[in-house]
């Protein structure tokens, strides 16, 4: 019993005297911090995830309010945290747009032709220095999945021979976009149905001759968008998504369904 | 004298605390990505091992053992480590601000390191006075910097190598400290 009773009493002294030990050292070092970063922290996830680039909330609290890392800083916080930030901070940073990709190739089985029967390493890179080059289209998507297989999350998968996401499982990370020989994969705005699948960059009867929905080049759609958004180069069209408004009357018009609403 | 820079050798190379011992892999493992960091967290556990070791001797050699409370050793020392973590934090912050933003997130990450706890412990296994106690905290350590850092340069050979693929990442990492282990157990003919 009183060895049990020393025990308790020997360790709770220990414990207060480093208590007190740790609030006196407390108040004699305190270090006075900008009370909005208090609050900046307060309002972040806390999970110290590090996906805004710093080496944790603490972190990136204090450079928000230094001014070196935006109000929109915190990806996993989106607009809502971003918003409170704003409202400490007086700023009014937007919360960062999200993204997803998209494949710039329509180019299944029944819209393309296939010269060779491919049967080597099942990876679009080899396909891509091989000789054995299985498609007609030069520029197209392999749809041996290199990309399907990069992704960390699952949203591509090959549906009829070409990649397709899945824009709600898609987080915009581009580690596809660099793993595509072809660089067919672009980050496009999240809910974007209007976007150009495809890359061929060839004059319009060479493109006709290897796929049915390849872009021709024919300019229809530049004239129909008001926005003017779509330019056409190399003999292919490119949409400006900060200027598109995704109204969709550049596919009602395309003659080749190049352009057409996810 | 001779007595403690065998301690210190002793300590560093021939029971050296990771590869030897097997004492705070966790942050081994985990930090050795990049060199710089792994350097920073080496400076700060040199410091806070020498202090947690001339802390926890005094506290065993005036608190626990008048009181005969040798049992009580593992609980009242975690509790001063903690401690004494925070404090050294707090001081770093007022006093010298550049070195606390170099280490960063490793300072209060050594509270959880084991090697800390465990140099503590076997300093009261081995029965070293106060003096020698520091020295043991010190020499350890000076190991585990040694350690980490030799981890973090062999990772940065790793990463430009081509790996089989199923070996990438944590298992090729493991491998190469067993190897490390295996290279240090040369040491043992030292002693």
């Amino acid at each position: 019993m009183n060895a049990i009773l020393i025990a308790a009493i020997v360790l709770a002294a220990v414990g207060i005297v480093v208590g007190i030990g740790l609030v006196f050292i407390g108040t004699k070092f305190h270090v006075d911090v900008d009370p909005r970063e208090t609050a900046v922290r307060e309002v972040l996830p806390g999970n110290n995830c590090g996906a805004c680039g710093y080496a944790g909330c603490d972190a990136v609290a204090s450079a928000i309010v230094v001014g070196d890392a935006p109000a929109s800083a915190c990806p996993v916080g989106g607009a809502a945290v971003t918003d409170k930030i704003n409202e400490i901070m007086g700023t009014h940073a937007e919360a960062a747009a999200r993204r997803v990709a998209s494949i710039r190739c329509n180019g299944t089985c029944e819209h393309t032709s296939t010269k060779n029967n491919y049967v080597g390493i099942r990876d679009c890179r080899a396909v891509a220095l091989s000789a054995l080059y299985p498609r007609d289209c030069d520029y197209g998507c392999l749809g041996l999945g290199s990309c399907a297989a990069a992704c960390p999350h699952g949203a591509i998968s090959i549906q009829d021979g070409i990649a397709v996401v899945d824009q709600e499982v898609c987080i915009g990370c581009g580690i596809c976009v660099k793993e595509c020989p072809k660089q067919l994969i672009e980050l496009v705005p999240y809910g974007q149905k209007t976007v150009v699948r495809c890359s061929n960059k060839d004059k319009g009867k060479d493109v006709k001759m290897v796929c049915e929905v390849g872009c021709i080049g024919c300019r229809l759609c530049t004239k129909q968008c008001e926005s003017g958004a779509i330019t056409v180069t190399d003999n292919l069209a490119h949409i400006d998504y900060t200027l598109c408004e995704d109204c969709g009357k550049c596919a009602e018009k395309c003659p080749q369904k190049t352009i057409s609403l996810l | 004298m001779s007595t403690l820079i065998m301690i210190i050798v002793g300590c560093a190379l021939i029971n050296n605390v990771v590869l030897n011992q097997f004492l705070g892999i966790c942050s081994f493992v985990g930090v050795s990505k990049q060199m710089k960091a792994s350097a920073s967290l080496g400076v700060a556990v040199i410091f806070v091992l020498t202090v947690a070791s001339a802390v926890a001797s005094l506290l065993y050699d005036y608190v626990l053992k008048p009181f005969d409370l040798d049992y009580m050793k593992t609980i009242v020392f975690i509790l001063v480590i903690a401690a004494l973590v925070q404090i050294v934090e707090m001081f770093l912050k007022k006093t010298s601000p550049g070195l606390y933003k170099a280490l960063g997130i490793y300072l209060p990450l050594i509270t959880t390191n084991c090697a800390v706890l465990g140099v503590a412990l076997t300093n009261v296994k081995n029965e070293y006075n106060f003096i020698e106690s520091v020295f043991a905290g010190l020499g350890t350590a000076i190991g585990y910097t040694i350690a980490i850092v030799l981890l973090a340069g062999i990772r940065a050979r790793i990463d430009e190598s081509a790996i089989p693929r199923p070996l990438r990442g944590a298992p090729v990492v493991l491998l190469a400290a067993a190897l490390m282990s295996i290279a240090f157990m040369g040491f043992g003919g030292l002693s």
